[in-house]
């Protein structure tokens, strides 16, 4: 008898036990985030002057339940890091007609330090603003004599978040005057017109609505620190030009394609947003 | 034959005799589970990681049998109690018959 109503105790509690962690499964906007004990991230800060919306901006990261945000603490951990390790072995590998690798002209990929904070920005030459993969791209073609990455092409996917990981912990830094002023204006715009039969703009979730529910998806704030991000659902590495693709879908909308001048203006505003906050890729999300 | 297949292990450098650590192991591999059809209706072949074992110092920690429908890069986390100096060995077997193997040395 006395053994049952220990159990029953026990029992009881259990279930206390469960429900308590249920209501805090999800994170606190105020956890801190650092990857392996040592790199400490910024995933909350004031927002930038240009961001009339917010007070504060906040990673993604902050969003996400405590075991999504566990798996970006530690990159044994983090499943993108098998992406980056395929992306050393082809900065490693000589590809085109001129024979050359990354590592030829660039050498250590710890060369690449701090230039994801800068991106996407303008490009003098060409004359107009230009994302990491472009920059990719032209290395590709001019340089190494050989044929471009598709934009969501895994190589792409890889070099990218090779790339941005070596800024990891840095803050966001892209410049929004100056020329590339215009397009920055473009990404703005478009930021704030609504898409699609559903007459959705970007602000009315990620500014307007963040941290609420839109059914069952969690809202952030939208922010590209992260990217290219590793989505649980899709097991893979995302660019951020193919999630604007998937909310401007959900919109439904007829959407821009991947690397089209919309989609780098609009990246160009997005990444402004998140002036402050540290990169964090390749961030982990669902 | 699977390829870009690469072992991955995390085992703390040094312990105390007598502790219990962590090992964590990842293998990249696209664990093909030989249910799936291709374009043109023909299955696609089964390819898996189909055995994993752990053996420190010569004995046994760990023998897993790995069956169809684990995910791609098996992850595989698990627990050793460490007596002494030594090496922990980790062997991964292929449905195609190639063998991965890591090794990691641990001081007490």
């Amino acid at each position: 008898m006395a053994l049952a109503t220990s159990t029953k105790i026990a029992l009881g509690l259990a279930l206390a036990g469960g429900v308590a962690a249920g209501t805090t499964a999800w994170a606190d906007e105020d956890d801190i985030l650092v990857i392996n004990g040592e790199t400490e991230i910024i995933t909350k800060t004031d927002a930038p002057a240009h961001v009339e919306g917010l007070d504060t901006i906040r990673s993604g990261w902050t969003f996400r339940t405590v075991e999504t945000q566990s798996l970006q603490m530690d990159d044994f951990d983090n499943p993108a890091m098998i992406f980056v390790d395929q992306g050393i072995d082809s900065w490693n590998a000589a590809d085109g007609a001129a024979g050359k690798s990354c590592a030829d002209c660039h050498e250590d990929p710890e060369s690449m330090t701090g230039l994801r904070t800068k991106l996407p920005k303008w490009n003098e030459a060409a004359g107009e603003v230009w994302t990491m993969e472009m920059y990719i791209n032209a290395c590709r073609t001019e340089r190494m004599e050989a044929e471009p990455w598709g934009w969501k092409s895994q190589p792409m996917l890889n070099m990218t978040a090779l790339i941005g990981n070596q800024s990891r912990g840095l803050p966001m830094a892209v410049e929004i005057d100056g020329p590339a002023q215009a397009t920055w204006e473009q990404g703005k715009e478009m930021y704030y017109t609504r898409y699609g039969q559903l007459e959705l703009s970007c602000a009315n979730c990620h500014e307007d609505n963040y941290d609420n529910y839109i059914r069952a998806d969690h809202l952030s704030q939208g922010q590209t620190n992260g990217f290219p991000v590793y989505r649980l659902k899709q097991a893979n590495l995302i660019a951020a030009h193919n999630r604007f693709k998937g909310c401007i879908r959900d919109t439904r909308a007829e959407t821009y394609s991947e690397g089209s001048p919309e989609f780098v203006a609009l990246e160009l505003y997005v990444a402004s947003r998140g002036n402050g906050l540290s990169v964090e890729t390749p961030a982990v999300r669902n | 034959m699977a390829s870009g297949v690469k072992p991955r292990v995390k085992v703390p450098k040094t312990a105390s005799a007598g502790d219990t650590i962590t090992i964590k192991t990842l293998i990249s591999h696209p664990m093909e589970s030989g249910q799936r059809k291709d374009s043109d209706g023909n299955l696609v072949p089964r390819s898996i990681i189909n055995r994993f074992t752990c053996d420190f110092n010569g004995e046994n920690v760990i023998d897993v049998t790995l069956e169809p429908s684990i995910s791609t890069n098996p992850y595989l986390q698990f627990e050793a109690v460490v007596p002494e100096a030594g090496e922990f060995k980790f062997t991964w077997y292929d449905d195609d018959g190639s063998v991965y193997e890591e090794a990691k040395p641990i001081t007490v």
